[in-house]
């Protein structure tokens, strides 16, 4: 095998790595999108959790592509914790709802949630 | 000719970019799709098979036993959390109305909410605290 077949292999590899680097921008925007345009604080949520799912696929990515195990821990994190947030604010929006309406802070409403 | 070192490596990137397209899938579904729980939907796909995927590549890249050892917790963390969040999403989003009831194909929650006797919150009980009755 020559030296220019094996310039063609990690060629190729450098360039299946840029398209993935690519896709996940080009999905991260789209999350963003949604998770500022809402409406509702559940799409916020969902949208949030999809971005950390994304954060966690991308570290994992970066240690292919750079050849190194140095996030592995932050991927265990990650994954531990990324329950914490969903659980807790699911069960603020179902306690607020459930609230009478003179205990909702004032200005308030259903819609907003 | 790749050597068998270089088919791996091919392999390991074909591998991103799938996780990276089911990445972006849920992302559009998250953009289109009409209401909470459709996106939930959508948005609870790359969760576990595009995590799946990306720690094969790292595998098929790092080819080392200790490495998977490591990554094999952040793939049952993941199988264990994440139905439970989505589940909570769920959940919070019917007892929170803003889910349209005409959507469904079968609401088997609605008859226990009848029976419960709280038609008067969708959802019905709250289920957080049994035996405590906050009627207005």
């Amino acid at each position: 095998m020559g030296g220019g077949a094996l310039m063609t292999e990690q060629g190729l590899i450098a360039g299946l790595w840029l398209v993935a680097g690519i896709i996940f921008a080009v999905a991260t925007l789209v999350v963003l999108v949604r998770l500022i345009t809402g409406p509702t604080l559940l799409d916020r949520l969902i949208a949030s959790d999809v971005l950390l799912t994304t954060l966690i696929l991308v570290a994992g990515t970066e240690m292919v592509i750079n050849g190194h195990t140095r996030t592995i821990p932050l991927m265990i994190v990650l994954a531990a914790t990324a329950i914490l947030s969903s659980v807790a604010v699911a069960r603020f929006v179902t306690r607020t709802r459930a609230l009478p309406a003179t205990v909702r802070a004032p200005g308030s409403n259903d819609a907003d949630l | 000719m790749l050597t068998f070192d270089g088919i791996l490596d091919v392999a390991g990137a074909l591998l991103l970019i799938v996780a990276a397209l089911l990445t972006l899938a849920a992302a559009i579904g998250l953009l289109r799709f009409p209401d909470p729980l459709s996106r939930l939907h959508a948005a609870t796909k790359p969760q576990i098979l595009g995590l799946i995927l990306v720690v094969v590549a790292i595998g098929l890249s790092e080819r080392s036993a200790t490495v998977l050892l490591m990554l094999i917790p952040v793939v049952v963390l993941q199988l264990l959390t994440a139905p439970i969040s989505a589940h909570m999403v769920g959940r919070a989003g019917y007892r929170n109305g803003n889910i349209d009831a005409n959507s469904f194909v079968v609401d088997e929650l609605a008859p226990d909410v009848d029976a419960a006797g709280r038609a008067d919150i969708p959802g019905g009980a709250w289920g957080d605290e049994p035996g405590v009755d906050r009627t207005p």
